[in-house]
């Protein structure tokens, strides 16, 4: 039940990396066919996402569990929005585009613009100078902080320098070396799994 | 551009979830939930309007056959919602996994392995620009050493890692800094919306 | 005394998360009301980005992939607009395309913005916008083989064969200049394929949160130019002589920043005042 499924990998993956040097039209325009397929297969995992949850927040309503009635809201918004996108379609003069513009746009940038409010009280929490490392991660943070904006400018003209400075060099050196570090077990990951030595994705059983 | 209603309500779903830095309360949980729902059904409606629709429905519309491959690939990964059928999800997984890791190794070593060693070995600048470049190569090959778990950190390479790990503190130091900058960002957005578009009392851009 | 002292700087550490709450929304919303208009010095990174457009020949099709929503506009809808802006003042053409869903409506907003400020600019002789393709990285790798291949229609349904200045391009080699706005990994896809495998120059605006993380590719020659968070964009904005949403941010943007660091120095000052290497910590962060 699985060898079938790491060949498939390792005949796409090979696939892959063999039109990148193929030069070609054939092969680039196969290589569009297949990124096209890819594509299609990612929206019915989102499909069995969204059933996903909309299982578990039926489940919820129909066994009245904590909070059953905000389970209602999210079947309904999700059910409604799916239904009409599909109907109508997305653009803006449609109903979703609209419900979008509305609902998730600003609940969206609202959700995110909360994290300034929770970085500053965990800023004054955590953030403590208990060791060379931790202050080093301390300072840096601060010099930034106060040097990237305008009153950093204003404090003293040396503050812009110095912020291009811890920029291009030291943590341009340690970003160099994560890239690297990135790049490598990125490369090591997928030889592993396009050769059937990582089987993970597959599962258990 | 939204109108007055849609104002309102984007404004009042705003509020509702700055209520959750008093406390946890039935109107943030309303927005969450409206969220969450929204959010899902929009993606899948615009998955079906920009994937679904002209690269499978209208294509199999119009008498070619390739497309039920793609079709066939994504029913077959539902089967992931049931134990008993979830066996044959492996072969869609095996498909989209293949084709991305086939995509990456020639990418990731172009792009950050050769490219980023490239620039890692050319020669120091010229005059005082050296030291930055002595500074550079250090943190890069120290930060390197650190991640090297293969042999214990004593000695030489202990040294060496431990300098890695400053220009780590540094890199990281600057990261928080800018991340903090990215966040109140968000807040000041969502501060000059209720400002400007809901309670009109700044100029508008 | 002594006991009177410790007991203050104990309260301090315990305080309740809900002050530090208000005293940030107070620190945001202050300077929006009463601004202060520090100035606002550009960074050589962000020059640079300037000047690679400034370099592009007058007249020259400039590829533009605007690739954010709603939830992070903040920061990129601000510099899309300064590039815009700046694209028209040189008589380029930007092509404009995003591969996030909910950007179509953004970037008509953009465009309006830039273009009125700008005395007006007709649709497809001036700019084209080609609108959302799905795939992220497998529109990109098209984008290097056939554009008009991948966008039969634009936007708003025209032809792209039928357009007269897309007839002048078809792949990433046609255009001299790559610029995309973007807050996720598509800025890696793009300077993997775009700027990597095609060689194009290219210059990137991102979040304040991704910024620091291209140094590396600004000092390999991947990337041109930077553009980072909202105070890039606030950068570029003097640069091009506007003044947009990001410089009218910069004040409140200084002001939290102030008390985030004051609250930091609080803390750390508090914690050696209290003497123990671990404060009572009260109310959670």
């Amino acid at each position: 039940m699985r060898f079938g499924p790491i060949v498939v990998t390792f005949l796409t993956g090979t696939l892959l990396i063999a039109i990148f040097f193929i030069p070609h039209h054939a092969a680039q325009e196969t290589q569009s066919v297949i990124l096209e397929w890819a594509d299609i297969v990612y929206t019915f995992a989102l499909l069995l996402g969204s059933l996903s949850l909309w299982a578990m927040h039926q489940k919820k309503v129909q066994q009245r569990g904590e909070g059953w009635i905000y389970s209602v809201v999210t079947l309904v918004s999700l059910g409604g929005v799916t239904f009409l996108g599909v109907v109508q379609g997305v653009a803006g003069g449609t109903v979703v585009g609209r419900v979008y513009n509305m609902v998730n746009a600003p609940l969206a940038s609202t959700m995110f613009s909360l994290l300034a409010f929770f970085i500053a009280s965990a800023a004054f929490r955590a953030f403590r100078a208990r060791n060379v490392e931790a202050t080093l991660l301390l300072v840096t943070a601060i010099v930034m902080m106060i040097g990237r904006v305008s009153i950093g400018e204003y404090m003293w003209k040396g503050f812009p320098p110095l912020t291009e400075w811890l920029l291009d060099v030291p943590n341009l050196a340690a970003k160099r070396a994560v890239a690297l570090g990135i790049g490598l077990g990125a490369i090591s990951t997928a030889l592993k799994i396009i050769l059937g030595i990582d089987r993970s994705y597959l599962g258990r059983g | 551009m939204m109108n007055g209603f849609d104002t309102w309500v984007a404004a009042l779903l705003t509020l509702c979830v700055f209520s959750f830095l008093y406390r946890d309360n039935p109107f943030y949980r309303f927005a969450e939930h409206l969220f969450v729902g929204s959010s899902a059904g929009y993606l899948l409606a615009v998955s079906y309007q920009n994937v679904l629709k002209p690269n499978v429905i209208e294509k199999i519309g119009h008498g070619q056959i390739l497309p039920f491959i793609p079709l066939v690939l994504g029913i077959m990964i539902l089967g992931r919602m049931w134990e008993r059928t979830s066996g044959i999800a492996r072969w869609s997984l095996a498909f989209y996994v293949g084709i991305y890791s086939g995509i990456a190794i020639p990418s990731y070593l172009q792009a950050q392995i050769f490219a980023q060693l490239a620039d890692a070995v050319k020669p120091f600048q010229p005059g005082w620009g050296a030291i930055n470049s002595a500074l550079i190569l250090l943190g890069f090959l120290s930060v390197l050493a650190y991640f090297f778990f293969s042999a214990p950190h004593t000695g030489l390479h202990g040294v060496v890692g431990r300098i890695g790990i400053w220009f780590l503190m540094v890199a990281f130091g600057a990261s928080f800094g800018y991340t903090v900058m990215a966040r109140v960002s968000l807040l000041i957005a969502r501060m000059q919306f209720l400002l400007r578009d809901w309670l009109h009392v700044l100029p508008g851009v | 005394m002594a006991a009177t002292t410790k007991s203050f700087w104990h309260r301090i550490l315990g305080i309740d998360r809900r002050w530090i709450f208000l005293l940030v929304g107070i620190g945001t919303t202050l300077p929006l009301l009463f601004p202060v208009n520090l100035p606002v010095a550009a960074s050589p990174r962000v020059k640079a980005a300037y000047q690679a457009v400034e370099d592009v020949p007058e007249g020259s099709l400039v590829l533009v992939s605007l690739d954010y929503e709603p939830d992070i506009m903040a920061e990129l809808q601000p510099m899309a607009i300064a590039v815009l802006r700046h694209c028209f003042r040189r008589h380029l053409k930007p092509v404009i395309l995003t591969l996030y869903p909910a950007g179509p409506g953004l970037i008509e907003r953009a465009l309006e913005i830039s273009s009125a400020a700008e005395g007006g600019r007709t649709r497809n002789e001036d700019y084209v916008f080609l609108g959302y393709k799905s795939g992220n990285q497998a529109v990109i790798l098209g984008l290097g083989e056939n554009i008009r291949g991948l966008f039969p229609r634009d936007f708003y349904g025209t032809s792209t064969d039928s357009i007269p200045l897309m007839r002048r391009v078809n792949s990433f080699t046609d255009f001299p200049l790559l610029v995309n706005l973007s807050g996720s990994s598509i800025a890696d896809y793009y300077i993997r394929i775009g700027a990597s495998r095609y060689h194009r120059p290219m210059i990137l605006g991102s979040t304040a949160v991704m910024a620091s993380d291209y140094y590396p590719y600004l000092s390999s020659g991947q990337i041109k130019g930077l553009i980072g968070g909202m105070k890039g964009a606030a950068e570029y904005e003097r640069l091009v002589g506007i003044v947009g949403d990001a410089r009218h941010g910069m004040d409140a943007q200084s002001l939290v920043h102030v008390i985030v660091v004051l609250l930091v120095l609080l803390g750390n000052v508090a914690l050696f005042a209290t003497g123990g290497p671990k404060p009572r910590i009260g109310g959670g962060a």
